[in-house]
């Protein structure tokens, strides 16, 4: 479970609430688990109060924002060692394809909400770097016999240095962002690098401001998704992209057996041996479950005004990288 | 071929309506009718938390690798506790219910933690007594009875009771043999403690705990204070079973010999409000 999850706040949303629930009863039908789970509880959101879920619980609005905080402060200072147990690496990978589809060209803007630890603006960093020395390399291969002009034009050029990207991690949970600045000081990363606290529901910046938008592992912890989407439309450049990285609904019914087996019955032992926490981690895996699925999700952010959006499914459906852009 | 995949399925059905059943929570009825009221989530008391077989065993071994590693790590140790104990908590439980005040004990459920001692009357009681003595041992080595874990995974309320009653007597045992925090004492009292109760994880304590003393604390273990404690914590009455909140007044040898414990044969506590005898 590689969830760079995050503590962001508070809202229910009636739409996306009325949508989990078409898409959990959807689910109820092929799984009779879920059945029982449904008559157990009963629904209560959809009626007027002011609840929402906290995994599998029904808890009022308010204190679903909080709760959610407290979880990820307690498992802040185990979580890179956590996700590496949990999905046994394969998070990384999840990562990295996300930063390939994104292809980022030197010089842009990201917005790293929910950002945590810093894993995804690490990697952009990393990317737009090495896209950079790559691009220099071809552009003086390009110019093995260069005229005198060529020459002087390359010495301006040059002076005028990197284009610099820039990278702003956004988290909720300052024990989050505290263990990522850590892992920033000891990766060396130095430029190019902020940390904000701030609400995806209510981000702390200006309209038009960023060229990517990423939530990697953190909209599903969010008490209203759509404000979110909303925020995320706002903050983006026209011509910006947002991708969200989520775990997501596992297609194949064995692959959907052995996940359910593993996120249930593991990863919750995995949390108390490693980071003496269970019930933060019960949390978690129940929260994949109540996250709606690549459609309805698909179809939420482009009622956010997003065009193009498509999703990419990752690991059999375990987790889906959904884009879409501002135009 | 088909037969075979069927098979698996149908395991897999099972298997994943077992955990539903359990990690969802859905009351179905069926699990512990041995207990009275319980949530709608299967939970017996209030830290509890429902694990299947597997779960406790892969708890178990995670557990028992995550406290050798860290011994710091007591959350560890008391997972293993609770995940291997049963067996032995049933033979405690019954121990206890044989004997006249253990059985008020199981009845009135008292908790030895700061809000239920009365400090100040503790501290004024004679030098000597139960309650002094306890006091001391507490300022002392600076730790407090409120430091133990709530127990977890023991899917059954009355033993949860019995893990916990034994985890906080832990501290008064302490006191009982004189035996101080540092790693022998810790020794000593586990080996006490394996001997009266047989759980699993004072054994693995009691066996593994040695390998980490120095050569003369081994040598003073294994020649005196490790056959004293292995005896005593066979002939010695149930220390579980002893309502220690009404005898705060007793006087510390009395109770010793009430319980058939000697005086430990060396004296590992330098200090002068002790009482008992020694070499």
């Amino acid at each position: 479970m590689a969830a760079s999850i995050r503590t962001l706040a508070l809202k229910v949303l009636s739409d996306s609430t009325r949508n989990i629930h078409h898409v959990s009863r959807c689910r109820i039908r092929h799984l009779c688990c879920r059945a029982r789970i449904a008559g157990c509880r009963g629904y209560s959101d959809s009626t007027e109060g002011r609840s929402t879920h906290f995994g599998f619980q029904t808890v009022p609005e308010e204190e679903k924002a909080e709760k959610v905080y407290k979880v990820f402060e307690s498992v802040a200072k185990k979580y890179d060692v956590m996700n590496d147990a949990m999905s046994l690496g394969i998070h990384r990978l999840w990562k990295d394809t996300l930063l390939h589809i994104m292809n980022p060209q030197p010089g842009l803007r990201l917005l790293d909400t929910a950002g945590g630890t810093g894993d995804i603006s690490f990697r952009f960093l990393e990317y737009t770097r090495s896209m950079y020395d790559r691009q220099q390399r071809l552009k003086a291969k390009s110019h093995q016999t260069p005229s005198w002009q060529d020459i002087a034009n390359h010495y301006v050029s040059d002076e005028a240095g990197c284009p610099q990207s820039r990278a702003v991690v956004c988290d909720i949970n300052k024990e989050m962002l505290k263990v990522g600045k850590q892992r920033a000081e000891k990766a060396g990363i130095t430029t190019g690098l902020s940390w904000v606290v701030g609400d995806a529901e209510e981000l702390p910046f200006d309209d038009d401001q960023f060229d990517i938008y990423t939530i990697a592992f953190g909209i599903r912890n969010v008490t209203h998704i759509e404000q979110a989407l909303q925020e995320a439309f706002r903050v983006l450049k026209p011509g910006g992209r947002f991708m969200c990285l989520e775990f997501s609904k596992v297609t194949n019914p064995l692959l959907a057996r052995l996940y359910d087996a593993y996120s249930f019955q593991m990863i919750p032992v995995l949390g108390e041996v490693i980071a003496g926490d269970w019930k933060s981690y019960q949390y978690l895996v129940e929260s994949i479950r109540k996250f709606p699925d690549q459609e309805t999700f698909k179809e939420m952010i482009e009622d956010a005004g997003f065009f193009c959006v498509q999703y990419f499914n990752l690991t059999g459906g375990i987790v889906a990288i959904h884009s879409g852009f501002k135009l | 071929m088909r037969g075979l995949s069927g098979a698996f399925l149908s395991c897999f059905k099972i298997s994943r309506g077992y955990y539903c059943r359990r990690s969802y929570g859905v009351l179905t009825g069926q699990q512990y009718s041995s207990s009275g009221s319980k949530q709608c989530d299967g939970r017996l008391y209030p830290s509890h938390i429902p694990t299947s077989s597997v779960q406790k065993a892969v708890l178990a071994l995670g557990s028992g690798v995550a406290a050798l590693t860290n011994p710091y790590r007591h959350d560890m140790v008391a997972v293993l506790g609770e995940t291997t104990g049963h067996q032995a908590l049933n033979k405690l439980r019954d121990r206890m219910r044989n004997d006249s005040e253990g059985y008020t004990i199981l009845i009135e459920r008292p908790r030895i933690r700061l809000s239920t001692l009365d400090l100040t009357r503790m501290s004024a009681l004679p030098d000597g007594t139960l309650g002094r003595e306890y006091l001391s041992f507490l300022e002392e080595n600076r730790v407090t009875p409120d430091s133990r874990a709530d127990v977890k995974f023991v899917d059954n309320e009355e033993l949860a009771y019995v893990m916990q009653r034994y985890r906080e007597v832990h501290d008064l045992l302490h006191t009982l043999l004189n035996m101080p925090t540092n790693m022998l004492g810790e020794v000593v009292v586990k080996l006490f403690e394996a001997a009266q109760t047989g759980l699993p994880m004072c054994v693995l304590g009691a066996t593994l705990g040695p390998l980490r003393l120095s050569v003369s604390r081994l040598q003073l273990l294994v020649q005196s204070l490790g056959p004293w404690a292995l005896r005593n914590g066979g002939h010695a009455r149930c220390v579980l079973s002893i309502f220690y909140e009404r005898r705060w007044e007793q006087n510390l040898d009395e109770l010793r010999h009430e319980l058939n414990i000697e005086p430990p044969p060396v004296n590992l506590i330098p200090s002068s409000k002790n009482t008992s005898s020694n070499s």
